[in-house]
């Protein structure tokens, strides 16, 4: 079997994992993120929030190379990563989810870890030859264990439950074992009672996955009781503007916060 | 594989091998036509079934195919070389009309491949020097294997049978492995694929390329079995032909193409019975294929599949539903 490359081998010892720096990106007169700036540590978990309109897509999109930022840099594992695109992003060792469903219906559950991965595997050429689960069988296998999906794994994933399918959206995104997964909203359109699985299978991803090391996360969400129990450090935006970071204790007492955002 | 899906494979093997032996001249070259047309619809099957780029302009590859075999074996280069030749030149010109599908997608990519497929024509048809124009080339030798002349139809049939058994057999291999998840992938949601590393450009192009050499070896086949080539079956409308061929038999599904051409290639002599009305009937057929089957022939066992499957759980909420009131 073969493993998927340690993607933060270059990392300085104490350097963060990830470090935007004066982001900016405007759409005609209207500066969406106007010179945001935050640092992601090895092993964080980070939440993005505010109203709507902040920017917090606008920044999502560029950290994952969907939009070109106007100004600002992006450091990956030390590395300006702010003009690749999705795909290099990817092999570099950033992971997704969306907001929306994203699954392959016609694949089975199994199938559609497995696609999650294999092309983190050898070259395309030698990828003909890979066997059809390209060695990632058991790595699948013990995520789907982890995400309690194994009842159906072997079914199309576009024929199970919207929660199901959020389960297999989420499992997907860890399967090459990204240094960095970037959550966007992970609670859209869930039944509460899975929002608390979520957490706890985040949670556990965090501290001990079943696959591969510790992870980060970016997690922009809206359900903030989920954020402020999930993240070690929230940063909220308002009007493309980075209104605070600091820990969900901290935001909970932050004055300008709850006046500009939380309305309590 | 299924138990049941390799017995009916063999079966299936079993009839092709058999039934030529009961045909006259005339039906085993019906039989052979519909081969050289499967090979080039699984490779348009792969392109449009597999990595869901639309594509018009298959028939262009398969008169590329033909007009290079067809050519060589004129300059008194062998078969052997010029169907290889057929493949590699369909490949190297489909990872060219891959580009545009990186830019345009749906109807608007099908215009584009059509254009080609138009341009293709007109060289066929204008470039005399080269194809001979509208009186094409004839006398297209056909080949011999080990000392044995393929010059017979029974020969040729077999031969064409061995060829495409082994690109099917090539293809499977290619589709059941990553090459095949990473098309579907493409297919059904490029986003999300190049998110998870998917190299959706090189996919899109290989799709073509891949297509295309199989329309290439499928034209070069057609040429030598024909043995004589002019620009009328590689003309757009062929290209239509050829994308409903994998429309009916099921796009995405391994052996769409065998019944898709057959509905192409067999139908049409089958109805002839009803002589001046064959077309009418062959088109009502397939009206009401588009509207009862949009996902192919293939699709049914999937469909019945599903109809058990949505029956099951309403069977099983329904005893819920009575455990409960019984409760209650």
């Amino acid at each position: 079997m073969t493993h998927a490359r340690n993607h933060n081998h270059d990392r300085p010892e104490g350097s963060p994992l990830l470090k935007v720096s004066g982001l900016k990106k405007a759409y005609g007169a209207i500066q969406a993120v106007g010179g945001v700036s935050f640092e992601v540590q090895p092993g964080e978990i980070f939440g993005v929030i505010g109203p709507n309109g902040s920017g917090k897509t606008t920044l999502f999109n560029s950290m994952l190379g969907q939009i070109r930022p106007d100004a600002g840099t992006i450091e990956l594992n030390g590395e300006d990563v702010t003009r690749l695109g999705p795909l290099e992003l990817n092999r570099r060792g950033v992971g997704r989810t969306f907001q929306t469903l994203q699954v392959f219906g016609k694949m089975s559950v199994r199938d559609n870890l497995i696609v999650a991965a294999q092309e983190h595997q050898g070259s395309m050429f030698s990828r003909i030859f890979a066997p059809t689960d390209s060695g990632l069988g058991a790595k699948a296998d013990a995520l789907i264990d982890q995400f309690r999906i194994r009842p159906v794994a072997h079914q199309k994933a576009g024929e199970l439950s919207y929660g199901q399918q959020k389960l297999v959206d989420i499992a997907m995104a860890f399967m090459s074992e990204p240094d960095l997964v970037l959550l966007d909203e992970p609670c859209a359109g869930v039944n509460p009672s899975l929002v608390g699985g979520i957490s706890r299978l985040l949670k556990e991803l965090n501290s001990k996955p079943a696959i591969g090391s510790t992870r980060s996360f970016v997690v922009i969400e809206h359900n903030m009781d989920f954020v402020m129990d999930l993240c070690h450090r929230i940063m909220v935006m308002v009007e493309g503007q980075v209104l605070a970071i600091g820990t969900p204790a901290e935001i909970r007492a932050n004055r300008q916060v709850l006046d500009a955002y939380l309305g309590e | 594989m299924k138990k049941s899906a390799l017995g009916l494979g063999l079966l299936a093997l079993l009839v092709l091998l058999v039934a030529p032996q009961f045909l006259k001249n005339y039906g085993i070259y019906l039989l052979t036509y519909w081969l050289v047309f499967i090979i080039a619809t699984m490779g348009l099957n792969l392109t449009v079934g597999y990595a869901g780029q639309k594509s018009l302009g298959h028939a262009a590859f398969f008169g590329i195919g033909a007009y290079t075999v067809a050519i060589l074996l004129k300059a008194g280069v062998s078969f052997w070389l010029g169907l290889p030749a057929a493949a590699l030149i369909c490949f190297v010109v489909g990872i060219i009309l891959g580009f545009p599908a990186l830019r345009v997608q749906t109807i608007y990519l099908a215009f584009a491949t059509l254009g080609f497929n138009t341009a293709v024509w007109l060289v066929m048809r204008n470039e005399e020097w080269l194809t001979g124009g509208t009186f094409g080339i004839n006398n297209i030798a056909r080949p011999s294997v080990f000392g044995a002349s393929l010059d017979g139809n029974l020969a040729y049939y077999y031969f064409t049978l061995v060829m495409a058994l082994l690109l099917a057999a090539l293809l499977w291999g290619l589709l059941r492995g990553p090459w095949g998840k990473a098309f579907t992938a493409l297919r059904d949601n490029p986003i999300r694929a190049e998110s998870l590393g998917v190299d959706t450009r090189a996919y899109t192009l290989l799709s073509f390329a891949i297509g295309a050499a199989y329309a290439g070896v499928a034209g070069g086949l057609f040429a030598s079995l024909v043995q004589y080539i002019e620009p009328g079956p590689f003309a757009v409308g062929s290209s239509i032909m050829m994308y409903l061929m994998v429309v009916v038999g099921g796009p995405g599904y391994f052996f769409g193409p065998v019944l898709g051409a057959a509905v192409g290639v067999l139908l049409p002599e089958w109805l002839r019975f009803a002589q001046a009305w064959y077309l009418f009937v062959f088109g009502v057929v397939v009206v009401l294929m588009m509207i009862w089957l949009p996902d192919g022939l293939l699709s049914i066992p999937d469909r019945i599949r599903a109809r058990k499957q949505s029956r099951l759980a309403s069977e099983t909420r329904a005893k819920a539903a009575q455990a409960a009131g019984a409760k209650a």
